[in-house]
């Protein structure tokens, strides 16, 4: 009987360890393939096979070249000041939301609520069709401040968090804080905001990986290509004459998912609890 | 600072002057944290989807002549068979997202558990999730490229490439392609979400069951499964929305090409490159239909699992719906 039940025990870790290692080599292969494609030579890309290791491991001249031809120095500088503006305003605005219809009893308070509630409903791509139109109308294609606007317009999930927050901070705080004589904006700057943190960093960490990797409207918005591309859309230079150079273009996708991959690994605890977060509401 | 010392110890009239400027300060806070927000939800959300529901009754372009139609952008949806076979594309992607929750809480339950190096291979199956779209789509058209990664990978495990198909242009196959792009791109984070929900089940049942004598499927189906199906039914209602608006790898991998254009695409294709910005309104509020629909579907199968579930006894209730709390 024990022996029986070691066994099943034996087989049971060791499939699950086999398919542990079978999914990550899945969701791995398709990148490392890309890396090695990206360390090679033209000469050798042409010749050996894709997965055949390069000779020089260390020849990065590919990512220098994708580099300059995507001309990804001023995508990576389109995408930072997009980046900050749209954290910097949606956090404000988000939390500022959040405080008032947390904290404050009115009439409308639950129509706005709902009204935000319904907008997750709405799936922001097909909605692009008539935002087109009246980004059209604003003048604000082909704007960098444009599709800033755009993008803080659209978060909605990141509200909720901040309300689900708020929840858990004791209106007592509030309290004290008008006995002192501060009037609202004091007590949402100096007691509450610094409270709301942890939210915070959470839900720009996810909101700012979103940015940076948000390609539909950056494609449709900014259509200079020239000088409004973000790293997503400057890998569309590749489309084209150049659409076979893969040891050139595995280099510039490298390149592109660099920085999510140091947010990644210095973030890992905030994104998945961000996302457990905004799964709830979602 | 000096000021409101003096309101307070002031007499009547002023204690009400003080009642009366704390309503002003409220409501003047209220109106300037709101305003902007409020503003920015109704032009970027709820003035297009106005304008939409409007532009899908007439016939135009965004700039010139209009020209009321009526239903009959409607009825081409459903009666072009252009149209209809993008839509029927969508159950491709819903089979890849119904075998992608199944992947994904396999192997949050794998993880949910003591295992060896469990955070590396979490971590290395979520990071997917992170990677911007088209650089998706370029790694999977070099991947699934005739003589690639792919194929060399197959001919590892003795496949002959003759026998093998062209993989994005074989109509065959090619949808099932670019389905598996999507489910390698998401099955990470679907995974992440399930281990959340898993490891917010109270850890005293899993030992009261190890004492029963309950072995690992008996743990799964009657401990995991029922606490955990709140978030499995939002990631089956989220999955057929997503299918719905699958839209990334067929626009950058396949272009849409050989029969690849989900309703995404081909409505992008109809609003952006032939103009018919009517017929794309159309399709976008049949999309919206479809999404609320399932939405509300959804609403009820919440309220019908937790009066179910209120049933069970007192060891889990299900407080406003959400939170599983323990007494």
């Amino acid at each position: 009987m024990k022996e029986n039940k070691k066994t099943t025990n034996g087989v049971w870790s060791f499939l699950k360890y086999l398919s542990l290692v079978f999914f990550s080599f899945v969701a791995v292969l398709p990148i490392v393939s890309c890396v090695i494609t990206a360390l090679k030579t033209k000469e050798e890309y042409e010749q050996t096979n894709v997965m055949t290791m390069p000779a020089n491991i260390f020849n990065f001249s590919n990512f220098g070249e994708a580099f300059r031809t995507a001309n990804m120095g001023r995508a990576f500088g389109n995408s930072f000041v997009i980046l900050v503006f749209v954290l910097l305003i949606s956090t404000l605005m988000g939390t500022q939301l959040a405080y008032i219809l947390n904290r404050f009893k009115f009439k409308g308070n639950s129509i706005i609520r709902g009204l935000f509630l319904f907008a997750t409903l709405l799936p922001g791509i097909a909605m692009q069709v008539s935002v087109f139109e009246i980004m059209t109308n604003l003048h604000l294609i082909n704007k960098l401040y444009g599709y800033i606007i755009m993008m803080c317009g659209t978060d909605i999930i990141s509200i909720y968090v901040y309300i689900q927050y708020f929840e858990n901070i004791p209106t007592s705080l509030d309290e004290s804080g008008i006995m002192d004589g501060a009037n609202y904006f004091r007590i949402y700057r100096s007691i509450l905001l610094p409270l709301l943190k942890p939210a915070i960093v959470t839900s720009c960490i996810l909101k700012g990986v979103g940015t940076y990797n948000e390609y539909y409207a950056a494609n449709l918005y900014l259509q200079d290509k020239k000088t409004l591309a973000t790293v997503a859309t400057s890998l569309y230079t590749f489309v084209g004459p150049l659409g076979s150079q893969y040891n050139l273009i595995c280099a510039g996708v490298i390149i592109s998912l660099v920085p999510a991959l140091i947010i990644f690994i210095l973030f890992q605890k905030q994104i998945y609890s961000g996302l457990a977060a905004g799964a709830v509401k979602g | 600072m000096s000021g409101k010392m003096n309101v307070i110890t002031n007499d009547k009239k002023g204690f009400s002057d003080w009642i009366t400027s704390r309503r002003v300060q409220r409501a003047l806070v209220s109106v300037c944290f709101m305003f902007l927000p409020v503003l920015l939800l109704f032009v970027f959300t709820y003035l297009p989807f106005g304008e939409m529901v409007g532009f899908s009754f007439y016939k135009m372009k965004y700039v010139g002549e209009r020209t009321f139609v009526g239903w009959k952008n409607y009825v081409n949806v459903f009666k072009n068979d252009e149209y209809f076979a993008s839509l029927k594309l969508s159950l491709f992607y819903m089979v890849g997202s119904l075998v992608q929750l199944a992947i994904s809480l396999y192997l949050a339950t794998i993880l949910s558990f003591k295992v060896k190096g469990g955070d590396i291979f979490k971590g290395l199956m979520f990071f997917p999730y992170l990677i911007n779209g088209i650089a998706v789509g370029f790694i999977f058209k070099f991947f699934f490229t005739r003589g690639f990664v792919f194929d060399t990978v197959l001919q590892w495990f003795g496949f002959h490439l003759d026998k093998l198909p062209y993989w994005l242009r074989d109509q065959s196959v090619n949808n099932w392609s670019l389905v598996g792009t999507s489910v390698w791109r998401y099955f990470g984070q679907n995974m992440v979400l399930f281990i959340g929900a898993i490891m917010s089940v109270d850890s005293d049942l899993y030992e009261a069951a190890v004492l029963d004598g309950c072995n690992k499927w008996q743990q799964f189906f009657y401990i995991i499964l029922p606490n955990i199906r709140t978030v499995l039914v939002l990631n089956v209602i989220l999955s057929i929305t997503g299918s719905l608006s699958a839209f990334e790898p067929p626009y950058v991998i396949t272009s849409g090409a050989n029969g690849t254009a989900t309703y995404f695409v081909k409505m992008h294709e109809v609003a952006h490159t032939s103009q018919k910005v009517g017929q794309a309104s159309a399709m976008a509020v049949v999309l919206l239909v479809i999404i609320l629909f399932a939405t509300l579907l959804q609403k009820l199968f919440f309220k019908y699992v937790f009066r179910e579930a209120e049933d069970e006894g007192p060891r889990i209730r299900h407080s406003d719906g959400k939170k599983v709390m323990r007494i």
